[in-house]
């Protein structure tokens, strides 16, 4: 009896504290909607979403998000364009190819790279990158979309590569020794049987990597220059969503207009983000039944 | 009776001490601004009066004033007057507050030091900000677009530039939007296409400040209103301060509080530098 009474009371510690996070969460997003949903009253969804002008302090106030959207939207994609391919095969490279005491110093220095500070990064972009990009192009400014996606490419770049990496090591070794008993080359097993089989993975790894990208704040604040226009070309200045909320929260008035506009960009950005999440947990449970490969 | 006296003047002493405990925690929030100053004065007063504890956090003036109204904060500094809708907020939690002015910020248009460009009208200035003028030459300087760096458009120092300067018309979209006056002076300090605006503590020998209308940003010229873009700071309390708030309000009034609001690159408030005279907020 005393047995199962012990029993009964660590499993609920277990639950109360697994039913912590989900508590969290859902109190944030309570928040979130309580806070964001009465702009609404004053903008429709469709003017708040792709409404073009963004003058929250303006008298009246324009709250279109759209170039705050397509900011997002821009430098997450110019972002992935660099990191895929570089966090993919560094992880290939990690995985497969590299003797075992450079996989060591080059795993632990990719890990090193997720450990700096947002902060940091941006202020690298801010005094190296920015002016480097300025001279190099002859630029109007360094603070931009590119300067931009090559800073959240580097912050990205160990979230692809690490969790790509446990992809392929969770490759059967089976796999491996079928594809050199038919007589094929390392590089013929790597891309046509390691890769394929590590695919859903691989893209739960990019899907992961470009929602982190989309949601950090600090890089973007910093370079990607703040104009909240819709950009004409790759060295025009953007305004993320995340950049906006940062910069403009501390001065917004308390239960305002911009208050609550400010609450409904960040419900769209949770959107995307778990967009992102919910695409990424289809894919690794789509392929899931096509073979023991998948993580 | 002797006795008695000792024990009565033992728990007056106590209980004074007692409050004396419980008041002397202050707690400062608001315009990033003023930020210099408060953490100057504070700094100042803390060591004058050994014991006293006050804490200090930026956030920008609607956090202030948001903290004020909350109750988080003891004294809300400010960029810009308080609003009437948050007047209205506050009165609807009897929260009664009132401005104390202890310095004047000048705001000064920079440029890159090798900008040929030495002064703007407030009118070209305007221009500019709305995105009508676009190339330096179009006022005299060399063949370069214009690249308008702003603060973000919520910042009180964004409100006074938008005030003063574009009077109220739309700044471009295009402008580049820094979230600091440090990030200001940074990005215009390696950039020679850009102009930027900054509060006058803020001016380093990395930008070339310019003169509006001819005039040049100074202590004088922002203190007898010639020059055009200055604007007064403040500090708020929930109703008329007491014991340790008015205290610290009234050093940073006096002479020596004022000194140091010079020290920090701002401007003086002339006349109330003596004795410790506060001005009613906007009702």
């Amino acid at each position: 009896m005393s047995r199962h009474f012990k029993e009964a009371v660590i499993k609920g510690i277990f639950a109360a504290f697994a039913f912590v996070s989900v508590l969290t969460l859902a109190l944030i997003v309570v928040f979130l909607f309580r806070e964001g949903i009465p702009i609404f009253k004053e903008v429709s969804v469709s003017n708040f979403i792709f409404g073009k002008e963004w003058y929250p302090t303006y008298d009246p106030p324009s709250y279109g998000i759209w170039p705050l959207i397509i900011g997002s939207a821009v430098v997450t994609l110019f972002s992935s364009l660099l990191a895929v391919p570089l966090g993919v095969l560094s992880a290939v490279y990690i995985a497969e190819i590299a003797p075992s005491s450079i996989r060591d110093i080059a795993k632990s220095i990719i890990e090193l790279l997720a450990g700096i500070p947002s902060v940091v990064l941006g202020f690298f972009g801010m005094v190296v990158v920015a002016p480097f990009l300025q001279e190099t192009f002859d630029l109007p400014t360094g603070l931009n979309i590119v300067n931009a996606s090559v800073i959240l490419a580097i912050m990205a770049v160990p979230t692809i590569s690490s969790i790509s990496e446990d992809a392929l090591y969770a490759v059967p070794q089976e796999f491996k020794d079928a594809s050199y008993a038919l007589g094929a080359t390392k590089y013929e097993t790597i891309i046509k049987v390691i890769i394929p089989a590590a695919l859903s993975g691989i893209s739960t790894a990019v899907i992961l990597g470009m929602a982190r990208a989309i949601g950090e704040t600090m890089v973007v604040l910093m370079v990607a220059g703040g104009a909240a226009a819709v950009p004409e070309s790759i060295f025009d200045s953007v305004r993320p969503m995340p950049a906006s909320i940062a910069a403009e929260m501390g001065e917004a008035p308390f239960g305002g207009g911009h208050y609550h506009a400010l609450f409904a960009t960040g419900i769209v950005l949770f959107m995307l983000t778990l967009i992102f999440n919910l695409i990424a947990d289809y894919i690794s449970r789509k392929f899931r039944e096509v073979g023991s490969a998948t993580l | 009776m002797v006795k008695k006296l000792l024990l009565v003047s033992i728990v007056c002493v106590m209980f004074s001490v007692g409050t004396l405990v419980a008041a002397e925690n202050v707690v400062i929030k608001g315009s990033t601004t003023v930020l210099p100053i408060t953490q100057a004065a504070l700094e100042a007063y803390m060591k004058a009066h050994p014991g006293v504890n006050i804490s200090l956090s930026g956030g920008g003036s609607g956090e202030g004033i948001k903290g004020l109204i909350d109750r988080t904060a003891d004294i809300a500094t400010s960029s810009r007057e308080i609003k009437a809708k948050e007047v209205e907020l506050a009165k609807k939690k009897s929260v009664d507050p009132i401005a104390h002015t202890v310095a004047i910020d000048a705001l000064i248009p920079i440029v890159h030091p090798r900008n040929k460009v030495d002064g703007l009208t407030i009118d070209q200035l305007s221009q500019i900000y709305q995105g009508k003028i676009r190339n330096w030459k179009e006022v005299g300087g060399d063949d370069l677009q214009i690249v308008v760096v702003s603060r973000d458009s919520s910042s009180g120092t964004f409100e006074t530039w938008g005030h003063l300067v574009l009077n109220n018309a739309k700044v471009s979209p295009r402008a580049q939007m820094q979230a600091s006056n440090g990030a200001i002076v940074q990005a215009i300090s390696k950039n020679r296409y850009a102009i930027g605006y900054i509060g006058m503590g803020y001016l380093n020998r990395s930008v070339k400040a310019l003169t509006v209308n001819g005039v040049q940003a100074s202590k004088k010229t922002a203190l007898s209103k010639e020059y055009p873009i200055a604007r007064p700071l403040y500090m708020y309390t929930d109703g008329q301060p007491t014991g340790l708030v008015a205290g610290f309000i009234s050093f940073v009034l006096s002479h020596a509080g004022q000194k140091l609001v010079a020290k920090e690159g701002f401007v003086p408030v002339a006349g109330e530098a003596k004795g410790s005279p506060s001005k009613k907020g906007r009702k």
